[in-house]
């Protein structure tokens, strides 16, 4: 007894009191920025291991983008992570940063079923499907629920089924092998069958967009409604995202 | 240090050799060279693999001497169509790594006692998972559960097939390959460095460290690249930081599993401290970013050592309170003693590594057996249990945590102050070679192996994460166990399936 309200003592308040405006320092990757300044724009092209850097114009796609750095490392005039980890929104194309852009990256409310609003405003529950995910999405999932981060104060919760959840959260670029057990999954879930992506894997395929033994059916074939980028994601980013959906 | 003798090669950990200097022998002395080797306590089946050579098969055959450090390498060469015997009838560690061989290649055994699919690969001629041949048994006592694919926490996915007799459990037979993501063939066919860095940090998440460290040690060995002391450095204090980590997560969920709130909280919230130095140092909780071949983006500051300093003290005082607690409370005790047990004959048998190994009394840990860099240099004291339980794996962890510690203070004494910034991205590789590169991740021993063709590009790349011998491990522990105690002992192992299913 005396042990335990010690260990109590000891570990005191761990929750993080206001988690929408919590900040994180460098070398954290949050958005990126991409200057005006020249650069030889093929070399940081060729240099992307996962084709996130396009041009005409510049941009880097953070649905694509695995967060290594490597080009602000090449390019640290042109291209600088800051560190704001509000990146997750339903609109696909707002993941693509432009040369000269630097605009928080929003969820277009306008966008947003109204289904959603209407029953998830307060409860939000899902059921997380790891679907060839590598267990670091995953973790910072759980992560999201520790005693810090505690998303389960604002009403949302990862439920162990699909009858239990108002939609599905999907880690992992859908292997072949889980395809079928992904679409079960989702034909099991309620209405309003929200779909959610989270980590550049789930978004693009990651490193293993390509693979032969990849399967991106699912994703092609359904409306999502939210995009949570990032490899993986950080706790921050996640409830944020579900946050910002939702209200 | 490369030897030949007779048959074999003999080598050590991180190195490169000449496929030609590997001696083909016919298969029957290679069976029975295998044979010769394995049945002695201290070695160890580090990987078996095959690669295709026109009509025929190479097979590779690697085993680790525990005791004197050394590397067996064997190889053969046979006729893809004719029926061989199987080395898994006799020694069942062999099973997963002949499974994969009859799944790419289809090769047949005349014996084999276990020859089912083992992952799905893309490239197998077995395209659904719905007919798996489960272990079955006809009664009207028995009755069996299945569960998964996907689960009911946030977990990876694979299914698991109970035999029970009321609550308790006969059997279990464990079906993956649904990770299954083609991580090999995609090491052969990304050409660029940085995309074969990414890959290794994706092989599973949780051993983002481990795997890219092994990958840059067999890397730089492939380039003629002397490893530097800061490299060396970094992958040590990164390694041993995600050990803390994971061990610390792990106790967590044990904690919760016996429905111990305040081990579960609390445990859980020491994990960040670490993960959030990780990521003040690389820019991300799980180290992505920061190993890198023949340089480091993020070198060690003197600054982050007073952090580091400061954060191990706060962190080891809150720990060791948790951990004393824990291990006291006699409603801990019951769950955790006694239960999930496995046997040091089981080890033997099966070949079974890390955690499971040090939990029954061997010590089979690459840090002490093969030590690489600055393993080599600072002597960690190794931590061996007896009982082979949960609560002996459970007590490993905190153990480990506490060497793990004990290390980083003794490494943060001395920080190399010389930065290595050698771009690798063009190096020429080594032609026609074999690379071997062992790391002892946080559940045991990583192994990758790289073969190059003769104008040193990668024609073959082969991951053995330690999950591909420890799986098995989790279905023979709970065998006599109530069902019920299968969360527990499931995440007494941790088991990767992104590892093992690639």
């Amino acid at each position: 007894m005396i042990k335990t309200l010690s260990v109590l003592f000891h570990n005191g308040r761990q929750f993080i009191p206001d988690v929408i405006n919590a900040s994180l320092k460098p070398p954290f990757r949050g958005r990126p920025i991409i200057t005006n300044v020249k650069i030889d724009e093929k070399k940081a092209v060729e240099l992307c291991p996962v084709g996130a850097i396009s041009r005409n114009p510049f941009s880097i796609d953070l649905g694509k983008c695995v967060f290594c750095g490597e080009c602000s490392i090449e390019f640290p005039e042109k291209i600088i992570f800051t560190q704001d980890y509000k990146l997750a929104t339903n609109i696909r194309e707002r993941l693509i940063i432009k040369e000269g852009d630097d605009i928080p990256i929003t969820i277009d409310k306008s966008q947003i079923r109204p289904d959603i609003k209407k029953i998830c405003k307060k409860s939000l529950k899902l059921r997380e499907i790891s679907a060839a995910g590598d267990n670091s999405a995953e973790w910072e999932m759980n992560a999201s629920n520790n005693v810090q981060f505690d998303i389960s104060r604002y009403g949302i919760e990862f439920v162990a089924s699909p009858r239990h959840a108002d939609g599905i959260l999907i880690t992992g670029p859908i292997s072949q092998n889980m395809a079928k057990a992904v679409e079960i999954c989702y034909d099991a879930t309620p209405e309003p069958q929200i779909i959610i992506l989270a980590g550049t894997d789930a978004i693009s395929g990651g490193i293993f967009n390509g693979s032969r033994a990849i399967c991106r059916d699912f994703i092609k074939n359904n409306h999502i409604d939210l995009y949570i980028p990032g490899n993986p994601p950080h706790p921050l980013t996640i409830i944020n995202g579900l946050l910002n959906l939702i209200d | 240090m490369k030897k030949k003798s007779e048959n074999l090669i003999r080598t050590h950990n991180c190195s490169v050799i000449k496929i030609k200097e590997i001696p083909i022998v016919d298969y029957e002395t290679f069976f029975n060279l295998n044979c010769n080797l394995i049945q002695s306590p201290e070695r160890h089946l580090s990987h078996y693999f095959a690669i295709e050579e026109g009509k025929a098969l190479r097979i590779f055959s690697i085993i680790s001497d525990d005791k004197s450090g050394e590397i067996f390498v064997l190889s053969t060469e046979i006729d893809k169509k004719k029926e061989i015997p199987s080395l898994t009838n006799k020694f069942p560690s062999f099973h997963p790594f002949e499974r994969d061989i009859y799944e790419r290649f289809n090769l047949r055994y005349s014996d084999h006692p276990w020859l089912k699919p083992l992952r799905y690969p893309f490239y197998s001629q077995e395209k659904s998972m719905d007919n798996y041949p489960f272990f079955s048994f006809d009664s009207e006592e028995l009755h069996e559960v299945g569960v998964g694919p996907i689960h009911a926490g946030v977990i990876e996915p694979g299914h698991f097939r109970f035999i029970c007799h009321g609550e308790k459990v006969l059997h279990l037979e464990i079906q993956l390959g649904y990770q299954h993501r083609g991580v090999e063939e995609l090491f052969v066919k990304k050409e660029k460095l940085l995309e074969r860095v990414i890959l290794s940090e994706s092989i599973a998440g949780d051993t983002t460290i481990g795997h890219s460290t092994a990958f840059a040690n067999l890397y730089e060995r492939l380039c003629g690249f002397n490893t530097t002391e800061d490299l060396h450095f970094s992958r040590a204090l990164a390694l041993e930081l995600e050990r803390i980590a994971i061990h610390t997560g792990d106790l967590s969920a044990l904690s919760g599993d016996v429905a111990y709130q305040l081990g579960q909280a609390v445990f859980g919230r020491l994990r960040t401290p670490i993960i959030n130095f990780t990521q003040s140092w690389g820019g991300n909780r799980l180290g992505r970013g920061l190993i890198r071949p023949g340089k480091i983006n993020f070198p060690f500051t003197e600054e982050l050592k007073q952090s580091l300093t400061d954060i191990l003290i706060e962190y080891e005082r809150d720990f060791v309170e948790m951990a004393e607690t824990l291990f006291l409370r006699p409603s801990v005790q019951a769950r955790f003693e006694k239960t999930g047990t496995i046997t040091k004959d089981d080890v033997f048998k099966m070949g079974f590594v890390g955690m499971v190994a040090k939990s029954c009394g061997i010590n089979r840990d690459v840090r002490f057996t093969h030590p690489h860099g600055l393993y080599k240099a600072i002597k960690l004291q190794p931590t061996i249990l007896q009982s082979g339980d949960v609560h002996a794996r459970a007590y490993l962890r905190y153990q480990e945590v506490l060497r793990s510690i004990e290390f980083i203070r003794e490494i943060l004494q001395n920080i190399p102050s010389k930065i290595s910034k050698k771009d690798l991205s063009d190096a020429p590789l080594e032609s026609q070679s074999l690379a071997i590169s062992l790391t002892e991740g946080w559940r045991g021993e990583i192994c990758h192996v790289a073969l190059t063709d003769k104008n040193g590009k990668i024609a073959a790349y082969r991951i053995k994460d330690p999950s591909i011998h420890n799986w098995f491990a989790l279905a023979l522990a709970v065998r006599n166990n109530e069902i019920s105690d299968f969360p527990l002992c499931n995440k007494s192992f941790n088991l990767s399936y992104c590892g093992h299913d690639l």
